[in-house]
């Protein structure tokens, strides 16, 4: 099962505003690739965060709330908040 | 703002650790705020699935007859697995009919709301959809909580702080510093639909029974972790994990090692012709003792994953976070009674949980998370030595069972001096005496 078919099966409250964002993306560009291949590309159990080849794109919409970028940038270049009261993953068992 | 207190105490956070708290308080007279940053209690909250009926009836007695539980567990299996093998060890029991049980499985969604509920019975007011944003601090002292809400500021003799694994308000609170990622797990988990009579032939259940096994070994790919498989009423919780600073320099992806797990020969007929339902990550607090933060301070208390009261040798969390709530609640309501809520007067909840399970526990494995961390590798060699030592005794291959020991202890030293097998066993001891 592929990771887009898992994220298929969730329901989030999508909120315009992203509460993720990449504090200098010049440390994704000129450090982290070849220091830790950015491994916030492949820890994100949500695959919120891409590689394009300039920078880090990130899928807001696609986050579950784990926490695990906050920790897991070897930079802590991930700004990471909490959605806004109500918005975000809304698991349907837990 | 008003200057004086509009509540006794403000509670942020409704899983386990923030409800008994909330509600330990409106028992005894409080008047509590309790926040729930989801629409709902529930909707955040993820955990593998086995909670612990002990602790719960210390706060809501008699809980068995109204909570959601999905199966009562009677069957603990352990197994140890290489990639082909396993090797397997158990508890089973014939379970009481009175009183509460000693564990069972539960899905978060259905199981926080229900007990948010009898929080909200006993007088607490629950504010969902609302983000706990900051603490308010008046010189040194905690006095409320910033929300997001517009002129969202509620002031409050106590604030709990009870806001889950990797706790932003602790940090702000100034009571614990930023993690790392060695210490703090990510767990993903899938919830896997099948039929309740099917599960309870495949697990050899009774109806309403249920069983937990725990998989280590090759599964977790060389990281530190495990894999879970717990039994719901008509779905089974399956899930991995393994520290964060372990998959970022392994550069394994979560579903692919879910997926492999899944796929594992002794796992995969067990899931056969099941449904994936959800798809679920979360993470654990795997630091212990050593890394929790200060427990109180003047006018705030931190309970639960947010304190880092997790037990993971014996998968125990939510029952540390029931048992620290309901003695940061008692605690509350002995500060109200003298009107005394400074850090003097809460002392009293890091003497009750010294005095309990709770911080006695946790100490006693203070130097585990650490051995885990250095040697992953053991969760991996000693799995597959003890595996291919037993089916070594079991394949009849016409050698000797005298031969055969000593191509077991040939293997054994192959791989290990014996030097090095004592002091993993005395690393080992040491860990966990």
């Amino acid at each position: 099962m592929k990771i887009e078919e898992k994220l298929f099966l969730l329901r989030w409250k999508h909120d315009k505003r992203s509460h993720i964002s990449i504090t200098n993306p010049r440390v994704c560009l000129e450090v982290c690739g070849t220091a830790w291949k950015r491994p916030c590309t492949t820890f994100c159990p949500a695959n919120v965060y891409a590689w394009d080849g300039e920078k880090i794109a990130v899928s807001h919409d696609n986050c579950v709330e784990c926490t695990s970028c906050v920790l897991g940038c070897p930079y802590r270049n991930i700004d990471w908040k909490l959605p806004r009261g109500g918005f975000g993953i809304e698991w349907q068992h837990g | 703002m008003p200057s004086e207190e509009e509540f006794d105490a403000i509670v942020v956070g409704a899983g386990p650790g923030g409800v008994s708290a909330a509600l330990t308080m409106a028992r005894g007279g409080l008047s509590v705020v309790l926040f729930e940053r989801g629409e709902r209690p529930g909707v955040k909250n993820v955990m593998g699935g086995v909670m612990y009926g002990r602790m719960l009836a210390d706060v809501v007695p008699e809980f068995w007859k109204t909570a959601p539980m999905e199966r009562v567990v009677v069957d603990e299996r352990l197994w140890l697995v290489t990639a082909e093998s396993a090797v397997t060890a158990g508890h089973k029991h014939v379970p009481h009919d009175a009183g509460p049980p000693n564990a069972f499985t539960v899905l978060r969604v259905p199981f926080d709301g229900w007990f948010a509920q009898q929080a909200e019975a006993a007088g607490v007011l629950l504010v969902s959809g609302t983000t706990v944003e900051d603490v308010l601090v008046d010189g040194e002292r905690v006095v409320g909580v910033r929300t997001g809400r517009a002129d969202g500021d509620l002031r409050a003799s106590l604030v709990v702080i009870a806001d889950g694994a990797n706790s932003f308000l602790v940090q702000k609170a100034g009571l614990g510093r930023s993690l790392e990622p060695n210490e703090m797990a990510l767990v993903v988990k899938e919830i896997i639909v099948l039929p309740p009579e099917v599960i309870e032939e495949r697990f050899t259940l009774d109806p309403g029974m249920g069983a937990t096994i725990e998989v280590y070994g090759v599964v977790t790919r060389g990281m530190a972790g495990y894999g879970f498989i717990y039994t719901n009423r008509g779905s089974l919780s399956v899930g991995i994990g393994a520290l964060i600073s372990q998959f970022m320099a392994t550069r394994i992806t979560p579903w692919d090692l879910l997926e492999s797990f899944k796929a594992h020969p002794m796992v995969a007929p067990l899931l056969r012709g099941g449904v994936v339902r959800e798809y679920l990550a979360h993470a654990i607090p795997e630091g212990g003792f050593r890394t929790m933060p200060r427990l109180f301070d003047d006018g705030v208390m931190v309970v639960g994953d947010a304190a880092m009261m997790v037990n993971n040798l014996h998968r125990e969390g939510s029952n540390l976070a029931m048992a620290a709530g309901r003695m940061a609640g008692e605690t509350a309501i002995q500060a109200k009674r003298i009107g005394d809520w400074s850090a003097r007067t809460l002392a009293q909840y890091r003497e009750l949980l010294e005095a309990s399970f709770v911080l006695q526990d946790l100490r006693k494995y203070a130097r585990l998370p650490d051995l885990v961390e250095r040697r992953p590798d053991l969760l991996q060699l000693y799995p597959e030595l003890l595996s291919e030592a037993i089916h070594e005794m079991l394949t009849v291959d016409g050698a000797s069972k005298r031969e055969k020991q000593r191509r077991i202890l040939r293997r054994l030293l192959d791989r290990r001096p014996w030097w090095r097998i004592l002091h993993d066993a005395y690393e080992g001891w040491r860990a966990m005496k």
